[in-house]
């Protein structure tokens, strides 16, 4: 290595332990309420490794009472024997102490790490949600504080008394015989050197195992699941012929990456081999010169096999440890976002009555979307939205719902600015319908009674026969007991849409939003369904949101927006006759019919 | 373990090399302990200098023989791991290709993945640590037992003593912890489960209000996991303060009975450190071996999976040695291109059936469309033409032979499927539409791409037909692929073409226009259109209409206006007020 690029390692290493020592610090405010064990497990640990430390001593000392026929000293034997039972019962308890307030201490800061974290997601913006895939906060409350909670427990497990147990094998060994001590010492931190010198030089192999292996499970990902069209169209022998060329060029890359460095292992113990050998060589030298007595190089050559374990161990440990600090971080970073703005405990006692006044609104800084935007919404009226994608249809519902606030103006309801009361009581007084499908894992009755836990049976069905989904939910094997599968890969699109509908059915709160709410259902289905809503809808202010026009010539008012505004405004009949954007857009859905 | 074994005599070379050269390396290990107690016993005793700089020699010499053959091993093992799972990897991908759309469905294309991936390198890794680890290990602990017998019968006994305890002990606690494992692993599920849900479905979880009562089910959930590790780990705690235990109490009565041995002249004090050593090495050894079992089940419960899925039959056989070259015929003789006879499709696993006694016969160069609501049959109808699924009643016959006597090759170039989901892959728009057809000219590739009505946006990207397709198609838009995918059916030039809801994504006007344009085609084509739009399928030689699996009519769209409530109300659904313009 040269000296340019350990010193570019040295600041970038120095870097990380300052923003380590940040971390450590949190860390280390989780681990508090568990600080009685903490401190039980540390004298645990110096217990443990002090009477595991004598007993190799007092088996040399014993030897050392069998000097050969006739002279052996029987009582002294027996007082060490005795010692060496109690050692032993006092390593065995402290030991299992010790485990278990580690396992204590660990499970329990990632259990409240987790929980930290759910809090955390429940109370986040959404617009932090809608900007972060959710596969990498899953990632982080999972496998983030798995990783951390390993390297937690075997930081506190090996770490700690494997300082201990060099700090004291060294305080033995010198205690015992200074010079045998230092040939131990100058020669172990080899098979430390020698194990480094491997990782280091392995490590190219296994980044072009990682970059094949990854080419290979892209290649795999795309064929498998495309594989009704590979066998469509008979590729199949191409797709193999592919497929074992990156096989082979896999196969040989990981037999170097495996092979080298499995050489690790043998290579340490070779070396251990070796400082054992020096430590024999050393001791009965000086044992025959009489330095020594053949039970003193017993201890030795004991503590040599034990001596170089815990530096390996160490080593591996800071490792996991660098890993599992990196890793609380990333918890840390989610905990640390900033929480939507505070609540307000007033609750919304709607009318129905809803008013937008001057509102804008960007997702964006530089991106206005909504500018400057009014509506007066009476009681009970049916208004719909359409407009090309993009025009902020969506953005609408996401203000009306709260999910974001307004960046200028207001919104009302009964004359309230929604700012003014707890989020919760406003978004009951809306059911919603969305594009998107969601439905929690668990069965159907689950997933209707969603916003009503208590309803009854008979309120279920009435629901899902209003919602139309009745019909398809008695045909499953299990009716309204079948399970949904996480990904909801057990029912189709339009049927979710049909349970999302019954879902509202079944609340009836006083305001809707149904965003796309028919867009997977086919057109006879949403006929009828659209029946349902028309009643449901009866005297409840409504808000929706299609891109088929046929769903939406019903409404009281239609709004047509583009790029954030309101272009036109009215019933369908005045805005034909208007023959605008509205008519355009009406009249393009029908432009085959006439040709 | 059959099949893993039956394969793995391609590397019989190296899966016997390895466990024997990791063997020799062991043994080596073995002498230490001796040529220790000869220095001290001979060396010391003796007061001899120049016999104990020669016995550490032979330490030396020990290493050096066992470092070269545990790397003789480890490479052996490396080469047969690495090598087996490359052979499985391609054993299990070619299995995968010959799995009907049946298979494919009830095993689920992401369990396939994980087996190719994750699985095939878990087992792997246990094939290579067996073949160094599992015959090392044993081998240590019952070769220290026969060195202690050679040193000391009556002392060697306290070691036929610890050692069934110490076993007991360390496979007891494993016996007990494992399952659990597997449990903890099944709660982490759980909590991940609602982790993903709580993301995914915040919209809903905060309209609803629900916020408090799902991270109250989130922490009970994660509760139990936390006092189901906390078991598991208060139990797995046991194993090593009790193996020391008995390791430190089988060495006391080693130094009692040595002690005894020596008082009476049989023993030295070197033997007696001997003993000891050979005491610690076989613990050292078992924990090795524990652990290694833990990694073995889990390779174990891998390669099942794997064994599974290979095992996973094709349902469907293909007739592949008859003579099925189509008989030459006139031009008014068996017009028949398509033909159901009272079918009906019920899928594996399904409780009802998704087809119900569907009959109807499709001209040569009809155009055909298929209409119905969500889940009404449509693409199941048509996924029988080309046989991807087999009628569980009554018969398919295209160009008058059923389904069943064709070779598959011929039927798949002869029905070209555009499917639901529009696949591309990686590749350029050429490699692409070359799947229809290896030999496929760029004349023939332009044209496929006119009547797609692609030919416009292929010519506006700057490399035309080399323009790179990025994994699954997603450099191109919905309708973009769309219209690549039928153009690689085209370039099939197949006899019959089936267009299974593959124009959704278009809108009105290049979707007629993609009409007009198949009708156009040269040669006598068979068209199956199917499609919610009712304006897609007006212009249809016939019309089916499939209600719940079944054919609630057919014929052309002025009929089925006039005499079919189900196309009516769809119908109407559509254009109830575009008509009165």
């Amino acid at each position: 290595m040269t000296g340019k690029t350990t010193e570019k390692g040295k600041t970038a290493k120095s870097r990380l332990t300052r923003k380590n020592q940040a971390t450590m610090k949190r860390i280390l405010r989780f681990i508090k309420p568990y600080s009685p064990f903490l401190i039980v497990s540390f004298v645990c640990a110096a217990v443990s490794v002090a009477a595991q430390l004598l007993v190799p001593i007092l088996c040399g000392n014993s030897i050392d009472y069998m000097i050969g026929r006739g002279q052996v000293d029987f009582t002294g034997i027996g007082t060490i024997i005795t010692a060496i039972a109690a050692a032993t019962v006092i390593t065995a308890l402290a030991q299992w102490v010790m485990a278990a307030c580690n396992n204590k201490i660990t499970f329990g800061v990632s259990r409240d790490l987790r929980n930290a974290s759910i809090h955390k997601i429940q109370k986040l913006p959404l617009s932090y949600l809608d900007s972060h895939p959710s596969g990498d906060l899953v990632s982080r409350v999972i496998a983030d504080v798995d990783t951390f909670a390993d390297g937690l427990l075997m930081g506190f497990t090996q770490l700690f008394t494997g300082v201990l147990t060099i700090i004291g094998t060294l305080g033995f060994m010198i205690s015992v015989n200074p010079i045998v001590t230092l040939v131990v010492v100058c020669l172990t931190p080899l098979s430390l050197f020698v194990a480094n010198f491997i990782a280091r030089h392995t490590y190219h192999y296994f980044r072009q195992q990682t970059v094949v292996r990854g080419n290979q499970t892209a290649y795999i990902n795309e064929m498998v699941e495309g594989m009704k069209v590979v066998q469509a169209f008979g590729q199949e022998n191409q797709i193999l012929e592919k497929f074992d060329e990156l096989n082979e060029e896999l196969r040989d890359t990981s037999l170097k990456a495996v092979f080298f460095s499995s050489l690790t292992n043998p290579c340490t113990r070779f070396v251990n081999n070796l400082v054992y050998a020096a430590v024999g060589l050393a001791g009965a030298l000086y044992a025959v010169a009489g330095g020594i007595t053949v039970g003193q190089l017993s201890i030795f050559l004991s503590y040599a096999n034990q001596y170089s374990k815990p530096f390996n161990e160490i080593s591996s440990v800071v490792t996991e440890l660098q890993n599992a600090i990196a890793c609380a971080d990333r918890v840390f970073q989610l905990l640390d976002e900033e929480d939507q703005t505070q609540e307000k405990d007033t609750i919304l006692v709607s009318d129905g009555h809803v008013e937008l006044k001057n509102v804008s609104f960007r997702y964006v800084a530089d991106r206005p979307l909504i500018e400057d935007l009014s509506l007066d919404v009476k009681p009970g009226q049916r208004i719909a939205i359409v407009g090309p994608t993009g025009c902020g249809k969506t953005t609408l519902i996401n203000l009306l719902m709260r999910f974001y606030d307004v960046d200028g103006g207001r919104i009302e309801v009964a004359g309230t600015d929604i700012r003014d009361v707890s989020r919760k009581s406003l978004r009951q007084n809306y059911g919603m319908v969305l594009q998107e499908t969601w439905l929690k894992a668990g069965t159907i009755r689950d997933n209707i009674a969603y916003g009503k836990p208590d309803a009854t049976d008979e309120e279920i069905i009435a629901a899902a026969k209003a919602s139309h989904a009745h019909s398809f939910i008695k045909r499953l094997p299990d009716g309204y007991n079948t399970m949904i599968t996480e990904d909801g890969g057990n029912i189709s699109q339009g049927q979710k849409q049909l349970l999302c509908i019954a879902r509202v059915m079944l609340c009836l709160p006083p305001m809707l939003i149904l965003d796309e709410a028919t867009s997977s259902i086919d057109t006879r289905t949403e006929i009828r369904i659209q029946a349902a809503f028309a009643r449901m809808m009866e005297g409840r202010t409504s808000f929706i949101v299609a891109h088929r026009l046929s769903t939406i010539r019903e409404a009281d008012v239609i709004l047509v927006m583009k790029d954030g505004h309101i272009i036109e405004q009215g019933s369908h009949d005045s805005l034909m006759t208007q023959n605008g954007f509205y008519a355009r857009l009406y009249n393009s859905q029908f432009e085959e019919t006439a040709g | 373990m059959k099949y893993l074994l039956k394969n793995l005599k391609h590397y019989k070379k190296e899966s016997i090399l390895a466990p024997l050269f990791k063997m020799l390396e062991a043994l080596f290990d073995l002498f230490v302990p001796i040529v220790v107690s000869d220095i001290i016993n001979v060396g010391i005793g003796n007061r001899d200098n120049v016999y104990i700089v020669q016995r550490c020699g032979i330490l030396v010499l020990l290493a050096l023989i066992g470092i070269c053959c545990s790397f003789t091993a480890q490479y052996f093992a490396a080469r047969a791991s690495v090598g087996y799972a490359a052979m499985l990897r391609h054993a299990l991908f070619a299995h995968i290709q010959k799995l009907r759309f049946s298979e494919i469905d009830t095993i689920g294309t992401s369990t396939l993945i994980t087996r190719m991936t994750s699985d095939i390198n878990q087992v792997q890794n246990g094939i290579n640590m067996v073949l160094r680890l599992f015959l090392r290990s044993p081998f240590i602990v019952f070769g220290a037992m026969i060195m202690a017998f050679m040193i000391n019968v009556k002392v060697a006994l306290v070691f036929l003593a610890a050692i069934p305890v110490l076993s007991v002990i360390i496979f007891g606690i494993m016996k007990i912890t494992s399952p659990l494992y597997k449990k903890i692993q099944g709660k982490l599920d759980g909590v991940l489960g609602i982790t993903r849900e709580n993301l995914t479905g915040v919209r809903v979880i905060r309209a609803f209000g629900k916020e408090s009562s799902e991270a109250d089910r989130f922490e009970s959930s994660n509760g139990q996991l936390t006092s189901m590790q906390l078991h598991v780990g208060h139990i797995s705690a046991l194993m090593n303060p009790l193996t020391y235990v008995v390791v430190n109490l089988a060495i006391i009565a080693i130094l009692k009975m040595g002690a005894v041995q020596i008082n009476s002249g049989i023993l030295m004090s070197g033997d007696v450190v001997a003993l000891v050593n050979y005491m610690s090495q076989i613990l050292v050894e078992l924990v090795k071996l524990a652990n290694l079992i833990v990694l073995l089940s889990k390779a174990m419960a891998s390669l099942h999976r794997i064994q599974d899925v290979l095992d996973t039959e094709p349902s469907m056989k293909f007739n592949e040695n008859a003579d099925t070259r189509q008989p030459e015929k006139t031009e008014n003789q068996g017009d028949e291109a398509v033909a159901f006879e009272n079918v009906s499709l019920t899928y594996a696993g399904a409780g009802e059936e998704s087809l119900t006694g569907i009959s109807f016969c499709a001209g040569r160069g009809q155009t055909i469309g298929v209409i119905g609501g969500t889940g009404s049959g449509k693409s199941s109808l048509v996924n029988l033409i080309p046989r991807f699924y087999d009628a569980t009643a009554g018969e398919v016959r295209v160009m008058g032979r059923p389904v069943q006597e064709w070779k598959k090759e011929e039927l798949r170039s002869n029905v070209s499927v555009v499917m639901q989901k529009a696949q591309l892959f990686t590749g350029t728009i050429r490699s692409n539409l070359l799947w229809g057809n290896q030999e496929a000219t760029d004349e023939e590739l332009w044209k496929a791409l006119e009547t797609a009505q692609a030919a416009e946006f292929v010519h506006a990207k700057p490399l035309g037909l080399d323009e790179p397709v990025e994994q699954g198609g997603r450099n191109f838009s919905g309708g973009q692929k769309q219209r690549l995918t039928i153009a690689r059916a085209l370039v099939r030039q197949p006899d019959i073409l089936i267009l299974d809801d593959s124009a959704s994504a278009l809108d009105f006007v290049t979707d007629a226009a993609l009409r007009k344009a198949l009708a156009a085609l040269p040669g006598n084509i068979t068209v199956f259109i199917v499609s919610q739009r009712t304006s897609s399928l007006k212009h249809a030689d016939r019309i089916l209409v499939l209600d719940d699996g079944q054919l609630a009519d057919q014929g052309t769209h002025e009929d089925l206006l006039q005499r079919c409530e189900v196309y009516r109300e769809i119908y109407e659904s559509q254009f109830k007020k575009g008509e009165m313009h």
